[in-house]
């Protein structure tokens, strides 16, 4: 225990030290920043009055709130595979592992020591960018997005998902090559994500088939939806009304699917680094 | 308690098609300064690192420090200097230190003593607040060899740790191995500079495209000493009674004898015969030679 502490506080102390996250979260704020003084227009031009324009009120401010969300998970996600990149691939390529994997520790507690200083590091990222725009549609339209309970640990769980790949990507692999990976799966992701939610709409059964096995290939786009799901009035998820509006709830089991896929990942992580010749 | 430090038998390691160590079978006393040399390519490096648990072998067997090869309990009681000084240069010297010695269990009061002790036998108590990146060559492999040392190891493996340094830094290295020697702790150095070697080990052993080819114990005087002498008034019949007469050039002649403690006899009937002997300088056959030798002409540049 006292090994992975260690490793955890080395790992975060290395982030702090080689202003990784000073960088982060100056990109945050600028973030924050545009996103507050798009906010204080757009809340301007909200009418605010009782009547008929309320539910019109309303829904701007939940489609404006969600943007910012999205926006927040996407920079969650560039930091979930970005920050870990180099932990281990870049240690193994300059030879720093060789003088830690020789101290009396279990290589298994390296590579569980970096995934959960760099799980702590986004999530509390993602704490800083979606609470920055949850505090910014609190304060300038008076407005908080429902289901903030479920949807913000979805979102963590997405982050973790790719702080995961990319840890364990790192460890077979070259950094280059681990950042290429991993984004390669979340675009792909991605992609699937939306031919999904369009084969719903077009009632499409192959491109639904299309969309679900690349969320089983990489859950994160699928957690995101159910994400913003929750996150809005059910008037606009019935409605279908804006992009984040998902045409099919991807099912509790795909939450499931992400926990089982993070166990796989550690393991594939801690196998390849266990069997590494540094 | 064995008093074997290191015991492999057919040791391999293979990547790919490459076969980096045919067959690594060697033993280390525990308290020995053992020299592990070889051209380039010769697979050292590999081996090292099989002893160390950092590459896991093919084939073959091996104990380190009375536990398997890998094992945690064994490796706790291990310091190890890698190649290069690869290190964490974002931190300074003194958390360099203390996280390398948390790895080794060791904490609180326990663990700064040793950080500022080994901080001032290397000599880098200025540096030491600030980031090893700042560090010169010599600087980072002081660094490295203080936390090498931090959990006074039973064995010490050290890998090309001279390398690139000036003449102080391969000094601080003689210096340390001889500290370690005094303390009865074993020394397991792979090193190109043969000098280095002569002076410090105790036992080396050459490698040879993946195999162990040669073992040599330095203590031992090689057969067929040569001596140089500046001698008047010795005839060759004189000078051939003792030794077998190699050269001669004046009053410079040069003798080989069977053994080192042949020399007081030599020159006690010298100097019973008349002669004035007023020069006797004994040639050990050096490192450099035996090393030539042992890897034959078929050894290129790696």
């Amino acid at each position: 225990m006292n090994a992975f502490i260690t490793i955890v506080h080395m790992t975060l102390h290395e982030a702090a030290r080689r202003r990784i996250l000073i960088a982060t979260l100056i990109g945050a704020l600028g973030f924050l920043l545009l996103y507050a003084t798009g906010f204080h227009f757009i809340a301007k031009e909200i009418p605010h009055e009782a009547g008929p324009n309320v539910i019109k009120q309303r829904l701007l401010l939940n489609f404006f709130t969600l943007a910012g969300l999205y926006a927040s998970h996407f920079l969650t996600l560039m930091s979930a595979v970005l920050l870990p990149l180099d932990t281990l691939a870049g240690e193994i390529a300059s030879g720093v592992a060789q003088t830690v994997a020789s101290k009396p520790v279990r290589r298994s507690t390296i590579v569980l020591g970096k995934w959960f200083a760099y799980c702590l590091v986004v999530v509390g990222y993602l704490l800083v960018v979606a609470g920055g725009v949850l505090l910014v549609a609190r304060t300038m339209g008076g407005f908080t997005p429902p289901g903030l309970a479920t949807g913000l640990p979805l979102m963590a769980l997405e982050a973790v998902v790719l702080v995961s790949v990319s840890i364990a990507a790192g460890a077979h692999l070259t950094t280059v090559t681990t950042g290429v990976l991993a984004f390669g799966l979340y675009g792909l992701a991605f992609i699937g994500g939306w031919v999904e939610q369009i084969g719903s709409m077009t009632h499409n059964t192959p491109a639904q088939n299309v969309g679900t096995v690349a969320s089983l290939i990489m859950p994160s786009e699928a957690l995101w939806q159910r994400a913003s799901y929750h996150m809005q009035p059910s008037i606009m998820r019935e409605l279908v009304m804006t992009p984040f509006s998902p045409a099919s709830l991807p099912s509790m089991a795909m939450v499931w699917w992400a926990w089982g896929y993070i166990l796989v990942a550690l393991l594939i992580g801690i196998r390849g680094f266990g069997r590494r010749a540094l | 308690m064995s008093d074997l430090a290191i015991e492999t038998q057919h040791l391999r390691r293979r990547f790919g098609e490459k076969l980096a160590v045919a067959d690594l079978s060697l033993h280390v006393k525990r308290g020995e300064v053992f020299g592990f040399l070889g051209p380039n390519g010769a697979g050292k490096t590999t081996s090292l690192k099989m002893l160390l648990g950092l590459i896991s072998p093919t084939a073959g067997r091996g104990m380190l420090l009375g536990r398997p090869l890998g094992d945690r309990r064994a490796r706790a009681r291990v310091g190890f200097l890698p190649e290069h000084f690869r290190f964490q240069d974002w931190l300074t010297g003194r958390e360099f230190l203390r996280f390398h010695g948390r790895l080794y269990g060791l904490s609180g009061r326990a663990l700064e003593d040793k950080a500022d002790a080994l901080i001032t036998r290397m000599d880098l108590q200025d540096a030491a607040s600030r980031a090893i990146k700042g560090y010169s060559k010599g600087m980072t492999q002081r660094i490295g060899l203080a936390q090498a040392l931090l959990n006074d190891p039973e064995i010490v493996f050290l890998d090309e740790p001279t390398s690139g340094l000036d003449p102080l830094g391969r000094l601080l290295v003689r210096d340390v191995i001889h500290e370690l020697k005094a303390r009865g702790t074993s020394v397991f150095l792979n090193s190109h500079l043969l000098g280095e070697v002569e002076a410090t080990c105790d036992r080396v052993v050459f490698m040879k495209q993946g195999r162990v080819v040669h073992e040599l114990e330095m203590a031992a005087q090689p057969a067929g000493l040569e001596v140089d002498l500046r001698v008047e008034g010795a005839n060759d019949a004189l000078l051939t009674a003792h030794a077998q007469l190699l050269s001669r050039d004046g009053t410079t002649v040069r003798l080989r004898v069977e053994h080192e403690d042949a020399l007081p006899a030599l020159a006690t009937a010298l100097v019973r015969e008349g002669a004035k002997l007023y020069a006797m300088t004994p040639h050990r056959r050096s490192l450099e030679a035996t090393f030539l030798e042992v890897m034959g002409e078929d050894q290129r540049p790696g």
